[in-house]
């Protein structure tokens, strides 16, 4: 089991804005009324898209068992992530401390089953509260099978999910990264009067193979990813991550900590940035090009961005007369929030609120920059207080985390998921496509009316119609109000 | 009688068992204005909340203990007595089920003290029923973690016909029904409905069809189920006529509510296929002391029709099944008794009712177990839950999907099993993933010295064959 102190330095982020405010680090949940994950979820989350590795959630079934092969992310190759695997500890491992030893017999199983080149083990709550070593059993597992077992240990109560990435983050760092110098690069890829820079991006999850929409960028830029933590990713890329020129935070603070400790040992410079719209995709690759300072990359940059953005401008443009001044209701996690928006400002629609219960102040600045002073932040994410959120600012659609989708449809309210387990990319110039795609297709659907509809039987057709129509109207409207709590 | 074969690998590889924390969640989502809490730490909930969320596309009211380092192990007593008591006072529900996971139950908890020390503290919601089950996920699966929350749920909120002066067949209409978590939405409103056709009033508890069935209602949000079982209903069963209980893994439950109530109980290990099905229609048509529905009669005639159709397609199908240990048995007896062949029986944990069912031997295992066996035995067809549908495009064959989770699809929580028809689309289903699928082609034979026009003619000399 880690120590308190181990979390609490591991909660203790400087790189993270959170930490600047009075209270450091993360609220702790109350019983009875909290939501969201633990650390193991958290972990899990963050390096499950590595792809070729045998993931081994070490505890009894409830862990893996309704959690595995549920994520978006994708992979151009190995298929191995999604082959769920756990110990699946039994009553008699429990009582009788067994286990230790099938956990490393599992890691046998694996490697002999599917040949890995690596096996991560994530620890969880019973074998953690029964005092497993899985440092030391992962070790001595493999030093016998001859393959880097990496211990990630996760158990969920030593907190949130955003601790978990934080964990993940601090395991690839001790345990992989700086283990193996990258590759030469591959003959034939060299282009004349080109420098190749190696980049990495952290946070990337590759949700939906969206990724793909921005990499054949970079690959025409000239900069060789050498990881995405996570996405697409395979050990053998983790493990070179030291040698990148500089570093990415993609759309999150969650793994912040692999940046700022990339930056301690290896001089390794980061900028933060998103791939969500075509203003902060643009900022993304320029920021890119100054960060590495070099000439001639900056001005290929900017050549490729007014190609790509004049190029899908062009192709939104029938689809912005569609949504132009469109409401919504934004609420998702954190740095996403801004990201989003100048998405949604780039459509011509119109952002009324949004969620910034993770948002740092820095963040908080950022979209009052972006949505004006008086724009309503929301702090309270129920499903209560967003839908009178949704009715006192008359919002058209919710977007927000898979989680409140159907507290939206039962209101009968469009809706557009956002989150890790969504189908659909959204990154890059081309994924505004989708999203605008998706955006009209809720919005514009036939279905609202009919849902709001009373049946014909409960409207009397012997009043005069107009007086009818009224009539139905305010009670309908009372009705939202009233359900709203208003 | 089957052998059963236990675990013997150390790792589980595509797991096929859920946990019993998610058992005891389902079955208190079956009551009215109901909300399960998990003792254990956030992620218990987020899970098991995201995993029904995927099943029946509906909200779920799901709460946590929230167990942090402290409380892991210093003692979390605090955390479930507070965590009742926000909730009874935020959300005024009708029931709340504590249910343990691992971590508590590792730690050492004793959730029905917990509930004793919360009633003399707060006085004030004594009219909130609360249940507390141990239901770790180191042992048992979905199916056995519901049926200890159903056994809690009559031991705690029945009451005992000479205490509360109830008397069986004081209500003679009324038939208690007790069902498995093998009895989906849509099972539970085809068995309602044949109920009520003897002009007999079915309590089913828990009655999933009333709270996820997946409808629109006037209520915006609401943190606890909207409908379901009524918790006032219990104290109804001890007058019922008589009591249905439809599932092998409710036995103790059953038995307990025929000993608190004297009210008879008449048990069904499942209700597919002919012979299960004409059991309870037999059972209704006495208890209710009425004729068999001329309706139920031509059902009945329907069915066998089809099952004269499909015997084609099915007989000698050789195939392979993995579920929990009740719906597992229901298939077994609905392919074989059609003439198929079950060559590869997954249970996701051991029951009592495994031992009886008409195969050589079952499994205790995972979906790897499900895929490799079935590979070594030639199965032609899969049924399990949506992660058997990469096992079975792994082994190129079809899968008819049935259990928890089904997440690949939209309303498998609706589809109807049971009864007549509902045997009877069954069996259409089976039929058509195989009808085209697994018979072998005679494969296409050229003679060299065949006049066939030129285009068609092969190439290569009449030795290379």
């Amino acid at each position: 089991m880690k120590s308190t102190k181990d979390i609490a330095e591991l909660l203790d982020e400087p790189a993270c804005e959170h930490n600047k405010k009075e209270k450091s680090g993360c609220a702790k949940p109350k019983p009875g009324s909290a939501a969201g994950g633990c650390a193991f979820d958290g972990a899990q989350i963050a390096l499950l898209p590595i792809a070729d590795v045998a993931h081994i959630v070490h505890g009894p079934i409830a862990c893996a068992g309704s959690s595995w092969d549920n994520r978006g992310t994708r992979s151009s190759g190995s298929e191995l992530y999604r082959i769920g695997m756990t110990t699946d500890l039994t009553e008699q491992d429990v009582v009788m401390g067994r286990s230790e030893k099938r956990l490393f017999h599992a890691i046998k199983q694996a490697v002999e089953s599917y040949n890995p080149p690596a096996v991560f083990i994530y620890n969880t709550c019973v074998p953690a509260l029964v005092g497993d070593d899985i440092n030391a059993t992962c070790k001595s597992a493999a030093e016998r099978w001859g393959v880097p077992v990496v211990p990630i240990d996760c158990a969920g109560f030593y907190g949130t999910k955003n601790l978990g990435n934080r964990i993940a983050g601090d395991a690839m760092v001790n345990h992989v990264i700086g283990t193996r110098d990258p590759d030469p690069l591959p003959l034939g890829t060299e282009r004349p009067g080109i420098t190749v820079h190696d980049v990495n991006l952290v946070g990337e999850y590759n949700i939906a193979g969206e990724f793909w929409h921005v990499l054949p960028l970079l690959d025409e830029m000239g900069l060789r990813v050498l990881c995405t933590l996570s996405g697409d990713a395979r050990f053998r890329e983790v493990q070179t991550m030291h040698k990148a020129e500089v570093n990415m935070m993609v759309c999150s603070k969650a793994m912040v900590n692999v940046a700022r400790r990339l930056q301690q040992q290896y001089g390794t410079p980061w900028f933060e940035g998103s791939f969500y719209g075509i203003t902060d995709t643009s900022q993304a690759l320029r920021d890119f090009a100054r960060v590495i300072n070099d000439a001639d990359l900056i001005e290929r940059t900017e050549a490729i961005i007014a190609r790509e953005e004049n190029r899908i401008r062009e192709a939104l443009a029938p689809w912005k007369t569609r949504l132009k001044g469109k409401r919504v209701l934004l609420f998702t996690g954190g740095v996403k929030s801004w990201s989003v928006i100048s998405a949604l400002q780039d459509l011509g629609m119109v952002v009324v609120a949004t969620g910034t219960k993770k948002s740092t102040e820095e963040d908080k600045a950022r979209i009052r920059e972006l949505m004006g002073e008086d724009t309503l932040m929301i702090e309270d994410g129920s499903p209560k207080a967003l839908l009178k959120v949704v009715a006192d600012y008359k919002a058209d659609i919710l977007i927000a985390g898979g989680r409140n989708m159907y507290t939206a449809l039962k209101a009968r309210i469009p809706f557009l998921d956002i989150n890790q387990e969504r189908e659909f990319g959204y990154e890059g110039y081309q994924g505004m496509l989708e999203l605008v795609r998706q955006l009209a297709l809720t919005l514009e659907s036939p279905v609202w009316e009919a849902v709001r509809a009373t049946p014909p039987w409960k409207t009397p057709k012997s009043l005069p119609s107009l007086a009818v129509e009224a009539a139905a109207n305010d009670t309908t409207e009372q009705q939202v109000l009233q359900a709203v709590g208003v | 009688m089957a052998e059963i074969v236990k675990r013997n690998k150390a790792l589980s590889v595509n797991p096929l068992k859920a946990s019993q924390p998610m058992g005891g969640s389902l079955a208190c989502l079956g009551f009215d204005r109901a909300i399960p809490m998990l003792h254990g730490s956030q992620g218990c909930t987020a899970f098991a909340k995201v995993f029904f969320v995927r099943h029946f596309r509906e909200p779920i009211p799901l709460q946590t203990t929230a167990m942090d380092q402290a409380s892991s192990v210093l003692g979390a007593d605090e955390n479930v007595i507070e965590g009742i008591r926000a909730i009874a006072e935020k959300s005024n529900p009708a029931l709340i089920a504590v249910l343990t996971t691992g971590l508590a139950e590792t730690q050492g908890c004793d959730v029905h003290r917990n509930l004793r020390e919360f009633r003399d503290k707060y006085p004030e919601y004594a009219h909130v029923a609360v249940v507390a089950v141990n239901t770790p996920d180191f042992t048992g699966c979905v199916e056995s973690g519901f049926a200890a929350t159903i056994y809690e749920i009559v031991k705690e909120l029945v009451p005992n016909a000479e205490i509360a002066g109830t008397k069986p067949g004081n209500r003679k209409r009324q038939l208690n029904v007790l069902v498995s978590p093998m009895l989906t939405p849509g099972d539970l409103e085809a068995l309602r409905d044949l109920i009520e056709q003897f002009n007999l009033r079915p309590v089913l508890v828990p009655d999933l069809s009333d709270s996820l069935d997946g409808s629109l209602t006037d209520d915006d949000f609401s943190p606890v189920t909207i409908g379901g079982t009524p918790v006032s209903e219990l104290a109804t069963l001890g007058e019922a006529r008589a009591s249905l209980i439809i599932g092998a893994s409710l036995r103790k439950a059953g038995d307990l509510l025929q000993e608190k109530t004297g009210v008879p109980s008449h048990f069904f290990d499942h209700l597919y296929g002919l012979q299960a099905n004409d059991a309870l229609i037999a059972t209704l048509a006495e208890i209710s002391e009425q004729p068999v529905p001329q309706k139920i009669e031509r059902q009945r005639a329907q069915l066998q029709d089809a099952m004269l159709d499909t015997h084609f397609m099915l007989g000698q199908l050789r195939v392979a099944i993995a579920g929990d240990p009740d719906q597992l048995n229901a298939f077994i007896h609905l392919v074989q008794g059609m003439g198929a062949e079950v060559v590869v029986a997954i249970a996701a944990g051991n029951a009592p009712v495994l031992a009886t069912a008409p195969v050589d031997s079952i499994k205790i295992g995972d979906l790897e177990d499900l895929e490799l066996m079935a590979k070594e035995r030639k199965a032609q067809l899969l049924i399990g839950n949506s992660h058997a549908v990469a096992s079975a495009e792994r082994l190129g064959i079809p899968v008819l999907r049935a259990g928890f989770p089904l997440y690949d699809i939209i309303g498998g929580y609706q589809k109807t099993w049971i009864g007549y028809r509902g045997t009877r689309q069954a069996l259409f289903d089976l039929a058509n993933l195989v009808i085209n699928f697994a018979h072998e082609e005679i494969e296409v034979y050229h003679s060299p010295y065949a006049q066939k026009p030129e285009s068609e003619r092969q190439t290569c000399s009449p030795s290379c064959h």
